[in-house]
């Protein structure tokens, strides 16, 4: 395992022209929690030319639904949904200035080709280690869609979460190249 | 004829859920640690690293392993001999897991209308609950909660005969192959074999119910566990994808006759964090 980069957000240009596929990072600051629901009620948001819940300019949203947070913890177990429901949704967010996402699993070729052509980059963290992940966020604000519950939109300020570079904007594919590079005919 | 009481079998499903959710049972974790050994891939090593200290941090803290705490599938084994008192069974069931959800602090992932309002029920009710009649006077109740990133990569195939063998073969490395990262590799694998098409897929989730390193009983189903477990670890997915050998932990395979003009193939995947528990009353 290489030493992970420390980032801090957001995100610049600089940073991403940095990164490459297979780099381990840790990011330092704000996030935004959205899945499923959440990413609709935004695609209508921006059908019906409405505000956003937030500034998508520089930021990550991270594929995310937490469990409830016991007494005296900022948040529950906090680990990545699967990021390819997301998809019909990326792309528009990140011609809008998303620069971020932090998920788990391969995306299609349409999210692909927006990492490159806006520069932004996927991040992939560990599913199912959601009780590790909440130790890496220490404050959490639902900022829109409450109703919507465990899919509300969050804000997340984290310290040194920990996650892996899958797609960068050169092209670069962590699940294409890890499993090429292990695969064994049979 | 026995009497159980309704009260209990809400109590026990509550506390399953809650010990299903915050614990990796030792047999799961086990098979990661022996993974976290023999992996040849440092990344894929240090997600499997990272995989037994979350379940570490969740049994002590009581957080649960992951935020996803699935649907509630329940398995009723019910003796013919038995007899339910003081209350409806499934009221019984769908009352431990809105225990178990709410004060657990386990998130709710279930929501009403599957194609429309998909309100959110806000206590992971209704459970799915599947009953069988067997014999004696007990209830054998087995939770499992499940989740979505997995099932989603699920898979029916109804083959015809001359699929034969190697039909199983490719269908279900090509089922693990597609998933990829989705189902939270190391995945165990659940193959459903026979049957009709409700049945293979239930075939394929109990076999998610059998301890890993157990094999069927079968030597013909045992061998083709071993086979598929070793072709499945050739595909270089690995842990969470990012390439290895550790793709599944477990293959298990289970059988049933068959209408002559068919074969249906259930694949139902589970993630690393195979979560189930059981109890007797």
């Amino acid at each position: 395992m290489t030493m992970p980069k420390v980032i801090n957000l957001p995100l610049t240009d600089k940073d991403i022209a940095e990164l490459r596929t297979g780099d381990n990072v840790l990011l330092n600051g704000l996030i935004y929690a959205a899945r499923d629901a959440a990413h609709k009620k935004m695609a209508a948001a921006l059908d019906q030319g409405q505000p956003l819940p937030f500034a998508l300019q520089g930021q990550a949203i991270y594929y995310m639904g937490p469990t409830p947070s016991r007494p005296g913890y900022p948040i529950g177990a906090a680990g990545p949904t699967s990021s390819y429901r997301m998809d019909i949704y990326a792309p528009r967010l990140i011609a809008a200035g998303l620069k971020g996402m932090i998920g788990k699993g391969q995306r299609t070729p349409p999210v692909l080709e927006a990492i490159k052509k806006y520069q932004a980059v996927y991040f992939g963290a560990i599913g199912g280690a959601g009780a590790l992940i909440s130790r890496s966020i220490v404050q959490a604000e639902i900022i829109a869609y409450p109703e919507l519950g465990a899919e509300a939109v969050r804000k997340l300020a984290v310290e040194n979460f920990p996650a892996t570079v899958i797609n960068d904007i050169y092209g670069g594919d962590l699940y294409r190249e890890g499993k090429a590079k292990y695969r064994i005919a049979v | 004829m026995r009497d159980i009481e309704a009260r209990a079998v809400t109590e026990t499903v509550a506390r399953l859920f809650l010990e299903a959710n915050y614990h990796l049972t030792d047999d799961v974790l086990s098979a990661l640690k022996n993974a976290e050994k023999t992996e040849e891939s440092p990344a894929g090593k240090e997600v499997l690293r990272q995989i037994i200290r979350n379940a570490g941090i969740a049994a002590e803290r009581q957080i649960p392993l992951c935020q996803d705490c699935g649907a509630a599938v329940v398995f009723l084994e019910m003796g013919q001999d038995a007899h339910i008192v003081g209350g409806d069974l499934t009221a019984a069931v769908n009352e431990g897991v809105r225990q178990a959800y709410d004060q657990g602090y386990l998130r709710k992932s279930m929501v009403t209308q599957p194609f429309s309002n998909r309100i959110n029920t806000n206590d992971n009710t209704p459970a799915i609950i599947y009953e069988e009649i067997v014999a004696g006077d007990k209830l054998k109740i087995t939770v499992v909660p499940k989740g979505g990133g997995a099932e989603n990569m699920s898979r029916l195939i109804m083959l015809t005969p001359s699929a034969g063998r190697q039909g199983i073969i490719d269908n279900v490395l090509k089922t693990v192959d597609d998933a990829g990262s989705n189902p939270c590799p190391p995945v165990i694998v659940g193959v459903g074999i026979g049957g009709t098409a409700e049945k293979a897929m239930l075939l394929a989730k109990k076999a998610l119910l059998r301890k890993v390193g157990e094999h069927n009983a079968d030597p013909e189903a045992a061998e083709l566990e071993k086979e598929l477990l070793q072709k499945i670890n050739a595909l270089g997915i690995g842990p969470m994808g990012y390439g290895g050998r550790t793709t599944a932990l477990a293959v298990n395979v289970e059988v049933f006759p068959v209408h002559i003009a068919g074969m249906p193939l259930a694949v139902n995947l589970n993630c690393h964090s195979s979560r189930h528990k059981e109890a007797i009353l």
